[in-house]
Protein backbone atom coordinates (compact mmCIF):
# COMPACT_ATOMS: atom_id res chain seq x y z
CA UNK A 1 0.00 0.00 0.00
CA UNK A 2 1.42 3.40 -0.89
CA UNK A 3 2.60 5.95 1.46
CA UNK A 4 -0.32 8.41 2.20
CA UNK A 5 2.50 11.09 2.33
CA UNK A 6 4.05 10.49 -1.08
CA UNK A 7 0.33 10.31 -2.42
CA UNK A 8 -0.47 13.87 -1.23
CA UNK A 9 3.13 14.49 -2.42
CA UNK A 10 2.83 13.93 -5.90
CA UNK A 11 0.14 16.81 -5.91
CA UNK A 12 2.49 19.56 -4.37
CA UNK A 13 2.92 21.70 -6.71
CA UNK A 14 -0.91 21.96 -8.45
CA UNK A 15 -2.01 24.65 -7.19
CA UNK A 16 -5.39 23.75 -5.38
CA UNK A 17 -3.93 20.54 -6.00
CA UNK A 18 -5.45 19.48 -2.13
CA UNK A 19 -9.01 17.85 -3.63
CA UNK A 20 -7.28 15.68 -6.44
CA UNK A 21 -5.04 14.45 -3.12
CA UNK A 22 -7.95 13.52 -1.49
CA UNK A 23 -9.03 11.80 -4.90
CA UNK A 24 -6.05 10.16 -5.10
CA UNK A 25 -5.76 8.97 -1.29
CA UNK A 26 -8.84 7.97 -0.97
CA UNK A 27 -8.63 5.31 -4.79
CA UNK A 28 -5.87 3.89 -2.71
CA UNK A 29 -7.59 3.99 0.90
CA UNK A 30 -11.37 4.11 -0.08
CA UNK A 31 -11.50 7.31 2.28
CA UNK A 32 -9.27 9.83 3.71
CA UNK A 33 -7.53 8.73 6.67
CA UNK A 34 -7.23 11.16 9.61
CA UNK A 35 -3.57 11.94 9.70
CA UNK A 36 -3.73 12.50 5.59
CA UNK A 37 -5.75 15.36 6.28
CA UNK A 38 -3.46 16.88 8.61
CA UNK A 39 -0.20 16.19 5.80
CA UNK A 40 -2.62 17.88 3.56
CA UNK A 41 -2.85 20.63 5.65
CA UNK A 42 1.00 20.95 5.98
CA UNK A 43 1.43 20.43 2.03
CA UNK A 44 -0.78 22.84 0.52
CA UNK A 45 -0.10 25.61 3.66
CA UNK A 46 -3.88 25.91 5.00
CA UNK A 47 -4.93 24.98 8.43
CA UNK A 48 -5.69 21.97 9.43
CA UNK A 49 -9.93 22.84 9.76
CA UNK A 50 -9.77 24.10 6.31
CA UNK A 51 -8.30 21.06 4.89
CA UNK A 52 -10.81 18.75 6.80
CA UNK A 53 -13.27 21.86 5.87
CA UNK A 54 -12.94 21.15 2.40
CA UNK A 55 -12.78 16.87 2.67
CA UNK A 56 -16.10 17.03 4.08
CA UNK A 57 -17.94 19.44 2.17
CA UNK A 58 -18.03 17.22 -0.79
CA UNK A 59 -20.33 13.72 -0.59
CA UNK A 60 -18.20 12.02 -2.84
CA UNK A 61 -15.11 12.50 -0.36
CA UNK A 62 -15.31 10.14 3.01
CA UNK A 63 -13.65 11.02 5.65
CA UNK A 64 -14.62 7.57 7.66
CA UNK A 65 -13.27 4.32 6.74
CA UNK A 66 -15.24 2.04 4.06
CA UNK A 67 -15.34 -0.98 3.09
CA UNK A 68 -13.53 -2.93 -0.27
CA UNK A 69 -16.87 -2.53 -2.01
CA UNK A 70 -18.55 0.89 -1.99
CA UNK A 71 -22.54 0.02 -3.30
CA UNK A 72 -24.15 3.93 -3.89
CA UNK A 73 -27.95 3.66 -5.06
CA UNK A 74 -29.46 6.35 -7.12
CA UNK A 75 -31.86 8.22 -6.18
CA UNK A 76 -32.41 11.27 -7.61
CA UNK A 77 -36.00 11.69 -9.65
CA UNK A 78 -35.75 9.34 -12.53
CA UNK A 79 -34.53 6.80 -10.63
CA UNK A 80 -36.73 7.46 -7.98
CA UNK A 81 -39.89 7.03 -10.09
CA UNK A 82 -38.17 3.97 -11.83
CA UNK A 83 -38.31 1.65 -8.25
CA UNK A 84 -34.77 3.31 -6.34
CA UNK A 85 -36.75 2.87 -3.17
CA UNK A 86 -37.12 -1.06 -3.70
CA UNK A 87 -33.43 -1.73 -4.90
CA UNK A 88 -32.64 -0.08 -1.61
CA UNK A 89 -34.56 -2.67 0.03
CA UNK A 90 -33.12 -5.69 -1.90
CA UNK A 91 -29.93 -4.42 -1.23
CA UNK A 92 -30.38 -3.70 2.96
CA UNK A 93 -31.93 -7.41 2.93
CA UNK A 94 -28.59 -9.46 0.95
CA UNK A 95 -25.96 -7.08 2.84
CA UNK A 96 -27.55 -7.04 6.25
CA UNK A 97 -26.73 -3.10 6.83
CA UNK A 98 -28.98 0.38 6.59
CA UNK A 99 -27.98 2.91 4.28
CA UNK A 100 -24.76 4.61 4.96
CA UNK A 101 -23.10 1.38 7.35
CA UNK A 102 -20.44 -1.27 6.59
CA UNK A 103 -20.81 -5.02 6.63
CA UNK A 104 -18.85 -6.62 9.91
CA UNK A 105 -16.22 -8.15 7.02
CA UNK A 106 -15.31 -4.72 5.65
CA UNK A 107 -16.36 -5.49 2.56
CA UNK A 108 -19.40 -3.84 1.76
CA UNK A 109 -20.20 0.01 2.44
CA UNK A 110 -23.77 1.00 1.14
CA UNK A 111 -24.79 4.52 0.56
CA UNK A 112 -27.22 6.65 -0.86
CA UNK A 113 -26.18 8.94 -4.07
CA UNK A 114 -27.73 11.60 -6.39
CA UNK A 115 -28.09 11.06 -10.02
CA UNK A 116 -24.71 9.95 -11.55
CA UNK A 117 -25.53 10.72 -15.09
CA UNK A 118 -26.39 7.35 -16.38
CA UNK A 119 -30.54 7.82 -16.35
CA UNK A 120 -30.90 6.39 -19.98
CA UNK A 121 -31.64 3.01 -17.76
CA UNK A 122 -33.06 3.60 -14.77
CA UNK A 123 -32.71 2.54 -11.30
CA UNK A 124 -29.00 3.05 -11.20
CA UNK A 125 -26.54 1.76 -8.70
CA UNK A 126 -22.55 1.67 -8.61
CA UNK A 127 -19.98 -0.28 -7.19
CA UNK A 128 -16.87 1.27 -6.73
CA UNK A 129 -17.99 4.60 -9.50
CA UNK A 130 -18.88 1.71 -12.09
CA UNK A 131 -22.46 2.08 -13.27
CA UNK A 132 -24.58 -0.68 -13.31
CA UNK A 133 -28.01 0.83 -14.89
CA UNK A 134 -31.89 -0.72 -15.28
CA UNK A 135 -31.29 -3.02 -11.85
CA UNK A 136 -34.26 -4.94 -10.73
CA UNK A 137 -34.23 -5.74 -6.91
CA UNK A 138 -34.22 -9.48 -8.05
CA UNK A 139 -31.07 -8.39 -10.18
CA UNK A 140 -29.19 -8.06 -6.52
CA UNK A 141 -27.66 -11.03 -5.10
CA UNK A 142 -26.01 -11.57 -8.48
CA UNK A 143 -24.38 -8.04 -8.71
CA UNK A 144 -23.30 -8.34 -5.59
CA UNK A 145 -22.20 -11.83 -5.66
CA UNK A 146 -19.75 -10.62 -8.06
CA UNK A 147 -17.63 -8.88 -5.81
CA UNK A 148 -18.21 -11.65 -2.86
CA UNK B 1 -38.54 8.77 -35.10
CA UNK B 2 -38.17 12.09 -35.71
CA UNK B 3 -34.96 13.41 -37.43
CA UNK B 4 -32.16 14.58 -35.71
CA UNK B 5 -29.79 17.61 -36.46
CA UNK B 6 -26.18 16.84 -35.25
CA UNK B 7 -24.00 19.39 -34.58
CA UNK B 8 -22.10 18.58 -31.49
CA UNK B 9 -22.82 15.15 -32.22
CA UNK B 10 -21.73 15.33 -35.46
CA UNK B 11 -19.48 12.92 -35.48
CA UNK B 12 -21.00 10.08 -32.51
CA UNK B 13 -20.96 6.95 -33.56
CA UNK B 14 -19.14 7.44 -37.24
CA UNK B 15 -15.34 8.09 -35.88
CA UNK B 16 -13.51 6.44 -33.07
CA UNK B 17 -13.37 8.87 -29.88
CA UNK B 18 -10.19 7.11 -28.88
CA UNK B 19 -8.70 8.45 -32.11
CA UNK B 20 -7.15 12.10 -32.99
CA UNK B 21 -6.59 11.15 -36.41
CA UNK B 22 -10.17 9.66 -36.94
CA UNK B 23 -11.06 13.36 -35.41
CA UNK B 24 -9.00 15.15 -38.14
CA UNK B 25 -9.96 13.05 -40.98
CA UNK B 26 -13.50 14.20 -40.31
CA UNK B 27 -12.47 17.64 -40.85
CA UNK B 28 -10.97 18.09 -36.86
CA UNK B 29 -9.18 20.56 -36.11
CA UNK B 30 -9.74 22.64 -39.20
CA UNK B 31 -11.96 25.27 -37.17
CA UNK B 32 -8.95 25.81 -34.62
CA UNK B 33 -6.78 26.91 -37.66
CA UNK B 34 -9.43 29.24 -39.26
CA UNK B 35 -9.72 30.78 -35.54
CA UNK B 36 -6.10 31.05 -34.92
CA UNK B 37 -5.41 32.61 -38.42
CA UNK B 38 -8.25 35.61 -37.00
CA UNK B 39 -8.07 38.99 -35.17
CA UNK B 40 -9.21 38.20 -31.86
CA UNK B 41 -11.88 40.78 -32.17
CA UNK B 42 -13.07 39.38 -35.31
CA UNK B 43 -13.20 35.91 -33.65
CA UNK B 44 -15.35 36.94 -30.65
CA UNK B 45 -17.24 38.98 -33.04
CA UNK B 46 -18.15 36.22 -35.32
CA UNK B 47 -19.32 34.10 -32.20
CA UNK B 48 -21.46 36.81 -30.82
CA UNK B 49 -22.63 37.47 -34.31
CA UNK B 50 -24.11 33.59 -34.21
CA UNK B 51 -26.08 34.16 -31.01
CA UNK B 52 -24.29 31.21 -29.89
CA UNK B 53 -26.32 31.21 -25.98
CA UNK B 54 -24.92 29.06 -23.24
CA UNK B 55 -26.37 25.47 -23.56
CA UNK B 56 -25.43 25.04 -19.37
CA UNK B 57 -28.65 26.80 -18.37
CA UNK B 58 -28.25 30.48 -18.15
CA UNK B 59 -28.49 31.25 -22.27
CA UNK B 60 -26.17 33.78 -22.30
CA UNK B 61 -24.67 34.93 -25.57
CA UNK B 62 -20.67 33.31 -24.61
CA UNK B 63 -19.22 35.70 -27.30
CA UNK B 64 -20.63 38.35 -25.57
CA UNK B 65 -19.20 36.75 -22.60
CA UNK B 66 -15.95 36.42 -23.76
CA UNK B 67 -15.69 40.33 -25.05
CA UNK B 68 -15.95 41.23 -21.57
CA UNK B 69 -12.47 39.71 -20.65
CA UNK B 70 -10.29 42.17 -20.16
CA UNK B 71 -6.38 42.46 -21.72
CA UNK B 72 -4.53 40.16 -19.10
CA UNK B 73 -1.54 38.72 -19.38
CA UNK B 74 -2.98 35.32 -17.74
CA UNK B 75 -6.64 34.59 -18.35
CA UNK B 76 -8.42 31.23 -18.29
CA UNK B 77 -10.87 28.91 -20.25
CA UNK B 78 -12.79 26.73 -17.92
CA UNK B 79 -15.26 24.10 -19.22
CA UNK B 80 -18.07 22.90 -16.71
CA UNK B 81 -18.51 19.33 -17.26
CA UNK B 82 -19.97 19.21 -13.57
CA UNK B 83 -23.39 17.77 -14.54
CA UNK B 84 -24.92 17.39 -11.73
CA UNK B 85 -28.29 17.72 -12.56
CA UNK B 86 -30.27 14.98 -12.22
CA UNK B 87 -31.58 13.39 -15.63
CA UNK B 88 -28.81 15.13 -17.73
CA UNK B 89 -26.39 13.02 -19.43
CA UNK B 90 -25.37 15.03 -22.46
CA UNK B 91 -21.84 16.53 -21.29
CA UNK B 92 -20.72 12.86 -20.80
CA UNK B 93 -22.50 11.66 -23.91
CA UNK B 94 -20.69 14.63 -25.89
CA UNK B 95 -17.20 13.67 -24.36
CA UNK B 96 -17.84 9.88 -24.55
CA UNK B 97 -18.26 10.02 -28.06
CA UNK B 98 -16.33 12.91 -29.61
CA UNK B 99 -13.80 14.36 -26.85
CA UNK B 100 -11.89 16.17 -29.73
CA UNK B 101 -14.47 18.60 -30.54
CA UNK B 102 -14.70 20.13 -26.92
CA UNK B 103 -10.93 20.29 -26.74
CA UNK B 104 -11.23 22.26 -30.17
CA UNK B 105 -13.63 24.51 -28.98
CA UNK B 106 -12.32 24.89 -25.58
CA UNK B 107 -9.08 26.26 -27.76
CA UNK B 108 -11.15 28.47 -30.02
CA UNK B 109 -11.95 30.37 -27.03
CA UNK B 110 -8.02 30.25 -25.90
CA UNK B 111 -7.56 32.30 -29.10
CA UNK B 112 -10.32 34.48 -28.44
CA UNK B 113 -9.43 35.28 -25.00
CA UNK B 114 -5.71 35.05 -25.26
CA UNK B 115 -5.65 32.37 -22.91
CA UNK B 116 -2.65 29.67 -22.52
CA UNK B 117 -4.14 27.25 -20.16
CA UNK B 118 -7.84 25.43 -20.21
CA UNK B 119 -9.14 23.75 -17.76
CA UNK B 120 -12.02 21.03 -17.46
CA UNK B 121 -14.08 20.57 -14.49
CA UNK B 122 -15.56 16.77 -14.72
CA UNK B 123 -17.39 15.42 -12.16
CA UNK B 124 -15.96 13.20 -9.54
CA UNK B 125 -18.92 10.40 -10.35
CA UNK B 126 -17.32 10.64 -13.98
CA UNK B 127 -14.06 8.80 -13.36
CA UNK B 128 -13.81 6.87 -16.75
CA UNK B 129 -14.55 10.42 -18.12
CA UNK B 130 -12.01 11.60 -16.43
CA UNK B 131 -9.50 9.20 -17.95
CA UNK B 132 -10.67 9.23 -21.20
CA UNK B 133 -10.11 12.86 -22.00
CA UNK B 134 -7.00 12.80 -20.23
CA UNK B 135 -6.24 10.23 -23.10
CA UNK B 136 -7.55 12.72 -25.67
CA UNK B 137 -5.65 15.47 -24.18
CA UNK B 138 -2.51 13.60 -24.58
CA UNK B 139 -3.14 12.76 -28.31
CA UNK B 140 -3.67 16.32 -29.26
CA UNK B 141 -0.11 17.62 -27.10
CA UNK B 142 1.86 14.78 -29.48
CA UNK B 143 -0.13 16.25 -32.90
CA UNK B 144 0.33 20.15 -31.31
CA UNK B 145 -2.87 20.39 -32.96
CA UNK B 146 -3.35 23.19 -29.41
CA UNK B 147 -0.37 25.51 -30.13
CA UNK B 148 0.61 26.87 -27.24
CA UNK B 149 -2.94 26.09 -25.44
CA UNK B 150 -3.12 23.29 -22.66
CA UNK B 151 -5.42 21.95 -20.70
CA UNK B 152 -6.00 20.21 -17.24
CA UNK B 153 -8.82 17.86 -16.17
CA UNK B 154 -9.67 18.59 -12.81
CA UNK B 155 -12.68 16.41 -10.66
CA UNK B 156 -15.42 17.29 -8.67
CA UNK B 157 -16.31 15.77 -5.25
CA UNK B 158 -20.15 14.86 -5.71
CA UNK B 159 -21.50 18.66 -5.12
CA UNK B 160 -24.22 19.96 -7.36
CA UNK B 161 -23.45 23.59 -6.41
CA UNK B 162 -20.11 23.09 -7.90
CA UNK B 163 -22.39 23.35 -11.04
CA UNK B 164 -22.18 27.02 -10.53
CA UNK B 165 -19.91 28.77 -11.79
CA UNK B 166 -17.89 30.62 -9.06
CA UNK B 167 -18.38 27.99 -6.74
CA UNK B 168 -16.85 25.66 -9.60
CA UNK B 169 -14.14 27.87 -9.92
CA UNK B 170 -13.43 27.39 -5.49
CA UNK B 171 -13.00 23.93 -5.98
CA UNK B 172 -10.47 24.20 -8.72
CA UNK B 173 -8.66 26.27 -6.73
CA UNK B 174 -8.92 23.70 -3.50
CA UNK B 175 -11.81 25.29 -1.55
CA UNK B 176 -15.20 24.14 -0.06
CA UNK B 177 -17.11 24.52 -3.26
CA UNK B 178 -19.18 27.58 -1.76
CA UNK B 179 -20.63 30.21 -4.55
CA UNK B 180 -19.29 33.89 -4.56
CA UNK B 181 -21.17 37.26 -4.60
CA UNK B 182 -20.97 38.62 -7.99
CA UNK B 183 -19.72 41.43 -9.06
CA UNK B 184 -16.94 40.83 -9.83
CA UNK B 185 -17.81 38.26 -12.37
CA UNK B 186 -15.99 35.66 -13.47
CA UNK B 187 -14.77 37.48 -16.65
CA UNK B 188 -12.98 40.19 -14.61
CA UNK B 189 -12.17 38.09 -11.75
CA UNK B 190 -12.47 34.43 -11.78
CA UNK B 191 -9.96 31.70 -11.09
CA UNK B 192 -7.03 32.74 -9.04
CA UNK B 193 -8.96 35.99 -9.50
CA UNK B 194 -7.57 35.93 -13.03
CA UNK B 195 -10.42 37.13 -16.04
CA UNK B 196 -11.51 33.61 -16.61
CA UNK B 197 -14.06 32.51 -19.33
CA UNK B 198 -16.51 29.57 -17.93
CA UNK B 199 -18.68 27.45 -20.59
CA UNK B 200 -20.26 24.71 -21.08
CA UNK B 201 -19.28 21.25 -22.71
CA UNK B 202 -22.12 21.83 -25.54
CA UNK B 203 -21.55 25.12 -25.79
CA UNK B 204 -17.69 24.93 -26.77
CA UNK B 205 -18.75 21.50 -28.56
CA UNK B 206 -20.64 23.92 -30.82
CA UNK B 207 -17.86 26.37 -31.62
CA UNK B 208 -15.86 24.17 -34.33
CA UNK B 209 -18.55 23.89 -36.38
CA UNK B 210 -19.64 27.34 -36.05
CA UNK B 211 -16.20 28.41 -36.94
CA UNK B 212 -16.42 26.27 -40.52
CA UNK B 213 -19.64 27.12 -41.59
CA UNK B 214 -20.29 30.70 -40.20
CA UNK B 215 -22.34 32.61 -37.71
CA UNK B 216 -24.94 33.17 -40.86
CA UNK B 217 -25.55 29.20 -41.19
CA UNK B 218 -25.67 28.64 -37.54
CA UNK B 219 -28.12 31.78 -36.91
CA UNK B 220 -30.60 30.43 -39.19
CA UNK B 221 -30.92 27.01 -37.40
CA UNK B 222 -34.35 26.75 -34.97
CA UNK B 223 -36.00 29.78 -32.91
CA UNK B 224 -34.73 32.88 -33.87
CA UNK B 225 -33.54 33.69 -30.13
CA UNK B 226 -32.11 30.89 -29.40
CA UNK B 227 -30.75 29.65 -32.64
CA UNK B 228 -28.68 26.55 -33.29
CA UNK B 229 -29.21 22.96 -31.83
CA UNK B 230 -30.36 21.33 -28.10
CA UNK B 231 -28.85 18.27 -26.90
CA UNK B 232 -31.62 16.51 -25.07
CA UNK B 233 -31.51 13.76 -22.56
CA UNK B 234 -34.73 11.45 -21.92
CA UNK B 235 -35.84 9.82 -18.85
CA UNK B 236 -38.70 8.40 -17.21
CA UNK B 237 -41.67 7.21 -18.96
CA UNK B 238 -40.92 7.48 -22.51
CA UNK B 239 -40.05 4.73 -24.84
CA UNK B 240 -36.68 5.67 -26.12
CA UNK B 241 -34.72 7.06 -23.17
CA UNK B 242 -31.88 8.81 -25.05
CA UNK B 243 -29.83 11.71 -25.99
CA UNK B 244 -31.30 13.80 -28.89
CA UNK B 245 -29.74 16.66 -30.70
CA UNK B 246 -32.77 18.80 -32.55
CA UNK B 247 -33.31 22.47 -33.62
CA UNK B 248 -34.85 24.67 -30.92
CA UNK B 249 -37.77 25.75 -32.29
CA UNK B 250 -38.68 21.71 -32.16
CA UNK B 251 -41.74 21.92 -29.61
CA UNK B 252 -42.04 20.05 -26.65
CA UNK B 253 -44.64 17.46 -28.27
CA UNK B 254 -42.39 16.44 -30.85
CA UNK B 255 -39.59 15.71 -28.41
CA UNK B 256 -41.72 13.20 -26.81
CA UNK B 257 -43.83 11.64 -29.32
CA UNK B 258 -41.52 11.74 -32.21
CA UNK B 259 -38.28 11.71 -30.95
CA UNK B 260 -39.28 9.69 -27.48
CA UNK B 261 -41.60 7.22 -29.47
CA UNK B 262 -44.42 8.24 -26.63
CA UNK B 263 -45.61 7.14 -23.36
CA UNK B 264 -43.97 3.58 -22.20
CA UNK B 265 -46.58 0.37 -22.03
CA UNK B 266 -49.45 2.08 -23.37
CA UNK B 267 -50.38 5.04 -21.07
CA UNK B 268 -51.45 8.30 -21.31
CA UNK B 269 -48.97 11.38 -20.21
CA UNK B 270 -49.40 13.22 -16.98
CA UNK B 271 -46.34 15.46 -16.72
CA UNK B 272 -43.16 16.43 -18.30
CA UNK B 273 -40.11 18.03 -16.00
CA UNK B 274 -37.27 20.03 -18.60
CA UNK B 275 -34.41 21.51 -17.72
CA UNK B 276 -33.34 18.85 -14.82
CA UNK B 277 -34.51 18.78 -10.66
CA UNK B 278 -34.64 22.68 -10.45
CA UNK B 279 -36.56 23.14 -13.56
CA UNK B 280 -40.83 23.23 -13.96
CA UNK B 281 -43.78 20.79 -14.02
CA UNK B 282 -45.12 20.96 -17.41
CA UNK B 283 -48.80 20.50 -18.76
CA UNK B 284 -50.39 18.56 -21.28
CA UNK B 285 -51.95 21.39 -22.34
CA UNK B 286 -48.61 23.46 -22.94
CA UNK B 287 -46.63 20.71 -25.02
CA UNK B 288 -46.95 22.62 -28.00
CA UNK B 289 -44.25 24.86 -26.82
CA UNK B 290 -40.95 24.78 -28.63
CA UNK B 291 -38.18 24.04 -26.70
CA UNK B 292 -35.82 27.19 -26.97
CA UNK B 293 -35.04 29.49 -23.91
CA UNK B 294 -37.13 32.36 -24.45
CA UNK B 295 -40.77 30.03 -25.32
CA UNK B 296 -39.85 27.87 -22.32
CA UNK B 297 -39.29 30.87 -19.75
CA UNK B 298 -42.80 32.28 -21.13
CA UNK B 299 -44.82 29.22 -19.92
CA UNK B 300 -42.61 29.43 -16.54
CA UNK B 301 -40.00 26.44 -16.78
CA UNK B 302 -36.76 26.51 -18.01
CA UNK B 303 -35.05 25.25 -20.96
CA UNK B 304 -31.98 24.61 -18.43
CA UNK B 305 -30.01 21.67 -19.28
CA UNK B 306 -31.72 19.90 -21.76
CA UNK B 307 -32.96 16.76 -19.61
CA UNK B 308 -36.20 15.93 -20.18
CA UNK B 309 -38.20 14.14 -16.95
CA UNK B 310 -41.49 12.08 -18.99
CA UNK B 311 -44.09 11.13 -16.12
CA UNK B 312 -46.99 8.84 -17.14
CA UNK B 313 -50.63 9.40 -15.88
CA UNK B 314 -49.67 6.95 -12.95
CA UNK B 315 -47.06 9.15 -11.19
CA UNK B 316 -47.46 10.67 -7.82
CA UNK B 317 -46.46 14.22 -8.52
CA UNK B 318 -46.27 15.33 -5.07
CA UNK B 319 -44.27 12.12 -3.88
CA UNK B 320 -42.10 13.18 -6.43
CA UNK B 321 -41.69 16.88 -5.46
CA UNK B 322 -41.17 15.41 -2.22
CA UNK B 323 -38.20 13.95 -3.23
CA UNK B 324 -37.04 16.68 -5.31
CA UNK B 325 -37.04 18.58 -2.33
CA UNK B 326 -35.01 16.36 -0.38
CA UNK B 327 -32.55 16.74 -2.87
CA UNK B 328 -32.26 20.44 -2.67
CA UNK B 329 -32.05 20.39 1.57
CA UNK B 330 -29.30 17.64 0.56
CA UNK B 331 -27.61 19.95 -1.96
CA UNK B 332 -27.87 23.49 -0.09
CA UNK B 333 -24.38 24.64 0.34
CA UNK B 334 -25.55 26.25 3.63
CA UNK B 335 -23.68 29.53 3.13
CA UNK B 336 -27.31 31.80 2.66
CA UNK B 337 -29.71 31.73 5.26
CA UNK B 338 -32.82 31.88 2.87
CA UNK B 339 -31.75 28.52 1.09
CA UNK B 340 -29.91 26.56 3.93
CA UNK B 341 -33.17 27.30 6.36
CA UNK B 342 -35.39 27.21 3.11
CA UNK B 343 -34.63 24.15 1.08
CA UNK B 344 -35.17 22.29 4.76
CA UNK B 345 -38.34 24.14 5.87
CA UNK B 346 -39.81 23.18 1.97
CA UNK B 347 -38.79 19.70 2.55
CA UNK B 348 -40.22 19.45 6.05
CA UNK B 349 -43.41 20.74 4.48
CA UNK B 350 -43.45 18.51 1.44
CA UNK B 351 -43.02 15.18 3.58
CA UNK B 352 -45.92 16.48 5.79
CA UNK B 353 -48.13 16.71 2.44
CA UNK B 354 -46.77 13.85 0.75
CA UNK B 355 -47.73 11.67 4.19
CA UNK B 356 -51.06 12.99 4.63
CA UNK B 357 -50.41 15.33 7.81
CA UNK B 358 -50.70 18.70 6.41
CA UNK B 359 -53.44 21.54 5.85
CA UNK B 360 -54.06 24.38 3.33
CA UNK B 361 -52.13 26.63 5.29
CA UNK B 362 -48.86 24.36 5.53
CA UNK B 363 -49.27 24.93 1.44
CA UNK B 364 -49.81 28.92 1.77
CA UNK B 365 -46.98 29.05 3.98
CA UNK B 366 -44.52 27.37 1.87
CA UNK B 367 -45.72 29.14 -1.34
CA UNK B 368 -44.98 32.18 0.20
CA UNK B 369 -41.51 30.95 1.47
CA UNK B 370 -40.68 29.92 -2.42
CA UNK B 371 -41.41 33.51 -3.08
CA UNK B 372 -38.47 34.88 -0.58
CA UNK B 373 -36.42 32.14 -1.63
CA UNK B 374 -36.45 33.04 -5.70
CA UNK B 375 -35.53 36.65 -4.44
CA UNK B 376 -33.27 36.10 -1.74
CA UNK B 377 -30.93 33.58 -2.22
CA UNK B 378 -27.44 33.99 -3.18
CA UNK B 379 -26.86 31.74 -6.11
CA UNK B 380 -29.08 29.67 -8.60
CA UNK B 381 -29.77 26.78 -6.50
CA UNK B 382 -31.51 28.38 -4.00
CA UNK B 383 -33.81 30.97 -6.58
CA UNK B 384 -34.46 27.84 -9.00
CA UNK B 385 -35.01 25.27 -5.75
CA UNK B 386 -39.18 26.45 -5.29
CA UNK B 387 -39.62 25.72 -9.33
CA UNK B 388 -41.01 22.35 -8.71
CA UNK B 389 -43.13 23.42 -6.34
CA UNK B 390 -44.44 26.31 -7.68
CA UNK B 391 -44.79 25.24 -11.13
CA UNK B 392 -46.77 21.91 -9.53
CA UNK B 393 -48.97 23.78 -7.12
CA UNK B 394 -50.28 26.12 -10.68
CA UNK B 395 -50.60 23.37 -12.77
CA UNK B 396 -51.26 20.00 -10.70
CA UNK B 397 -52.78 21.59 -7.64
CA UNK B 398 -55.61 18.35 -7.45
CA UNK B 399 -52.75 16.33 -6.58
CA UNK B 400 -51.55 18.32 -3.50
CA UNK B 401 -55.34 18.73 -2.41
CA UNK B 402 -55.95 14.96 -2.44
CA UNK B 403 -53.35 14.54 -0.04
CA UNK B 404 -54.51 17.66 2.60
CA UNK B 405 -56.54 17.07 5.93
CA UNK B 406 -59.74 18.70 5.33
C1 LIG C 1 -26.65 25.21 -8.72
C2 LIG C 1 -26.15 25.38 -10.12
C3 LIG C 1 -25.64 24.28 -10.79
C4 LIG C 1 -25.14 24.41 -12.09
N1 LIG C 1 -24.64 23.30 -12.71
C5 LIG C 1 -24.13 23.42 -13.95
C6 LIG C 1 -23.55 22.29 -14.60
O1 LIG C 1 -23.52 21.19 -14.05
N2 LIG C 1 -23.04 22.46 -15.84
C7 LIG C 1 -23.05 23.68 -16.47
O2 LIG C 1 -22.53 23.80 -17.56
N3 LIG C 1 -23.58 24.76 -15.87
C8 LIG C 1 -24.12 24.66 -14.64
N4 LIG C 1 -24.62 25.78 -14.03
C9 LIG C 1 -24.56 27.08 -14.75
C10 LIG C 1 -23.20 27.74 -14.54
O3 LIG C 1 -23.22 28.54 -13.38
C11 LIG C 1 -22.81 28.63 -15.70
O4 LIG C 1 -23.87 29.48 -15.98
C12 LIG C 1 -22.46 27.89 -16.96
O5 LIG C 1 -21.47 26.92 -16.73
C13 LIG C 1 -21.98 28.87 -18.01
O6 LIG C 1 -21.75 28.20 -19.22
P1 LIG C 1 -22.65 28.47 -20.49
O7 LIG C 1 -22.81 29.95 -20.62
O8 LIG C 1 -21.87 27.89 -21.62
O9 LIG C 1 -23.94 27.79 -20.27
C14 LIG C 1 -25.15 25.66 -12.74
C15 LIG C 1 -25.69 26.76 -12.06
C16 LIG C 1 -26.18 26.63 -10.78
C17 LIG C 1 -26.73 27.83 -10.09
S1 LIG D 1 -28.49 29.74 -2.55
FE1 LIG D 1 -28.04 27.81 -1.46
S2 LIG D 1 -26.41 26.85 -2.61
FE2 LIG D 1 -26.48 29.01 -3.25
S3 LIG D 1 -25.06 30.08 -1.87
FE3 LIG D 1 -27.05 30.17 -0.85
S4 LIG D 1 -27.02 28.34 0.49
FE4 LIG D 1 -25.40 28.03 -1.00
S1 LIG E 1 -31.35 9.92 -11.95
FE1 LIG E 1 -30.32 8.15 -11.31
S2 LIG E 1 -28.59 8.16 -12.61
FE2 LIG E 1 -29.58 9.98 -13.16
Amino acid sequence: MANYKDIIGAFRDKPGGIIEAYHALQKEFNYIPKPAIAEAAKVFGVSEAQAYGVATFYSYLSTEPRGKYIIRVCESAPCHIAGADQVVKAIEKELGIKTGETTADGKFTFELTECIGQCQETPVITINSVPYVGITPDDIPAVLDKCR
Amino acid sequence: MGKEMRIVLRNADKIDPNSIDDYIKAGGYRALEKALGMERKALIEEVKKANLRGRGGAGFNAGMKWSFVPPAEVTYVVCNLDEGEPGTYKDRTIVQKDPHTLLEGMAICGHAINSQKGYIYCRGEYPYVVEHLNRAIDQARRKGVLGNFDIEVRMGGGAYVCGEETALIESIEGHRGEPRFKPPFPGVAGLWAEPTVVNNVETFANLPEILNRGSEWFKAIGAASYPGTKVLTLTGDVVNRVAIEVPTDTTIRQVIYEFGGGIRNGKKFKAVQIGGTSGGFIPESLLDTPIDFDSMRGIGATLGTGAVLVMDETRDIVDIVTRIAKFFEHESCGKCNPCREGTFRNFEIMTKINRGMAAVQDVEKMSLLCKVMQKACLCGLGQAAPGPIVTTLQHFRHEYERKLLA
